[in-house]
């Protein structure tokens, strides 16, 4: 039996192998990914939902980021302050506090207030209706209210309510963007929790536009600007828009806006938002 | 001229998965997002262009000097594997987003029958080392071609009122044998 037969192969595979292994392993060293022990710790205090609010790509994502100084360990919108601190003691930082923040959709145009342009038949979808001509909404800014944002909210938070409108329950809501970064008219902010007095409306035209288009628009009036006895009331683009650090809820403006486009519950009325839980 | 006649054959004609059938596991897994069908394609590209290069100058120098050429397979497996986990290290050091996008189908680019179809598909032709390499790039090419249009497709097909039956990979296997019909349209090119 010739020998050559059985040896080649091996010698010439297993040569093979050796030299890939050695190379793979120069490899390892050279394109080594660094794991930072504080990372797993920071990863197991995160809730863990990978919405990606913090502008990272998951909980992972922004574990790394927090350790290598890229994010603030306060970055994580749903953890709120409870999480912030926990991250902050694994960092060796002082947390602060930190404002926990909700999405509300900056519109009351239902169909009853808004005017429809046309009767929109198509597929039940916000980013589909906003290719035929913007929607059927007359008010351009205004939200479709066909429930892109319902379908993306991975916490229930949000429902179509009466007449056409997304609205967003608060005591669901993680503050994760989620709605916000599929919303085709961008029609959802941010607002502090304990933020009451709101403008809700979006509408960047002209006074007289808005007025023929919607009857709870803001006009552009500034009768909200000169009331405010805070001067948290500021002005771009036609529409108005509230400093929330300067806002104490005394809720003049909502009294004074001529077309109730600045929301509030008068229930809640001068309650200190520090106070309020 | 013969660069030429490749180039078009294995990117439209030959098409690696709407004419051969090969790869098409990665074809459906990670077709979802444009973006990340492109990270595929590049992957396999480089994945593609090495191992045919380097399965070329096994074959001449190693199998066909010491005649051990049903030791192919194996010894092909071995370069595919070795430069996967060479490309999965880059990537995760690079982008680690398009690492986790690509998720478990990055180190299944090894049993990516595509990869060790060219080679073998290489070998079968008898190229030389540059028009084996040239055809490992169109292939790939081909590939990335095939997996980008089907991924944009698919984002599209999101949007659309599909019905229940239909959602998922049933509607994303009708787009496949579509385009795969359309490629038939090329048949008579080359």
């Amino acid at each position: 039996m010739n020998l050559d037969v059985v040896v080649y192969p091996i010698l010439s595979l297993g040569g093979l192998g050796l030299l890939f292994g050695a190379g793979l392993a120069y490899a390892s060293k050279k394109f080594e990914v660094e794991v930072d022990e504080r990372m797993s710790a920071i990863r197991d205090a995160l809730p863990g939902a990978n919405c990606g609010g913090c502008g990272f790509p998951g909980c992972d994502g922004f574990a790394r980021a927090v350790v290598e100084g890229r994010a603030p360990v306060s970055g994580c919108p749903v953890g709120g302050s409870e999480c912030a601190s926990a991250l902050g003691s694994i960092m060796g930082i002082d947390a602060g506090d930190t404002v926990k923040k909700v999405a509300k959709v900056i519109c009351n145009g239902d169909t009853a207030r808004c005017k429809e342009k046309f009767e929109y038949e198509g597929i039940e979808d916000c980013v589909a209706a906003n290719m035929v001509a913007g929607g059927s909404k007359s008010c351009q800014y205004g939200c479709l209210g066909l429930g892109t944002c319902v379908r993306a909210c991975p916490f229930d938070a949000i429902e179509i309510v009466e007449g056409r409108l997304a609205r967003i329950i608060p005591e669901k809501c993680t503050a994760c963007g989620k709605c916000i970064e599929v919303c085709p008219k961008t029609v959802i902010d941010m607002v502090p929790y304990h933020q009451d007095v709101v403008i809700a409306c979006n509408n960047k035209e002209p006074g007289k536009v808005v007025r023929q288009k919607c009857s709870v628009g803001c006009i552009a009036c500034k009768i909200c600007v000169k009331a405010c006895p805070y001067e948290a009331i500021d002005f771009k683009d036609n529409l108005a828009f509230i400093n929330y650090e300067k806002c104490t809820n005394c809720f003049v403006c909502v009294e004074k806006c001529p077309t109730k486009a600045i929301e509030g519950n008068f229930e809640r009325r001068n309650i200190d938002k520090k106070d309020a839980i | 001229m013969e660069i030429f006649i490749i180039l078009v054959s294995s990117i439209l004609v030959n098409n690696f998965v709407l004419s051969r059938f090969l790869g098409i596991c990665p074809f459906l897994g990670v077709s979802r997002q444009v973006e990340t069908a492109t990270g595929m394609g590049m992957a396999v590209t480089f994945v593609m262009a090495m191992a045919a290069f380097m399965t070329k100058l096994i074959q001449t120098h190693i199998l066909e000097r010491f005649e051990i050429e049903y030791m192919q397979t194996i010894a092909f497996i071995l370069v595919i594997a070795a430069l996967v986990q060479l490309v999965e290290m880059i990537v995760q050091k690079t982008s680690p987003t398009l690492y986790q996008s690509l998720g478990v189908y990055l180190p299944l680019i090894t049993t990516n029958c595509a990869v060790l179809g060219l080679t073998i598909l290489n070998i079968n032709a008898d190229y030389n080392l540059l028009y084996s390499v040239i055809n490992a790039i169109a292939a790939a090419v081909g590939f990335s071609l095939a997996i980008v249009l089907f991924a944009a497709i698919r984002e599209r097909i999101e949007l659309f009122n599909v019905p229940e039956v239909f959602k998922g990979f049933p509607i994303a296997l009708i787009t496949a044998s579509l385009m795969s019909l359309a490629f038939l349209g090329f048949a008579g090119l080359v």
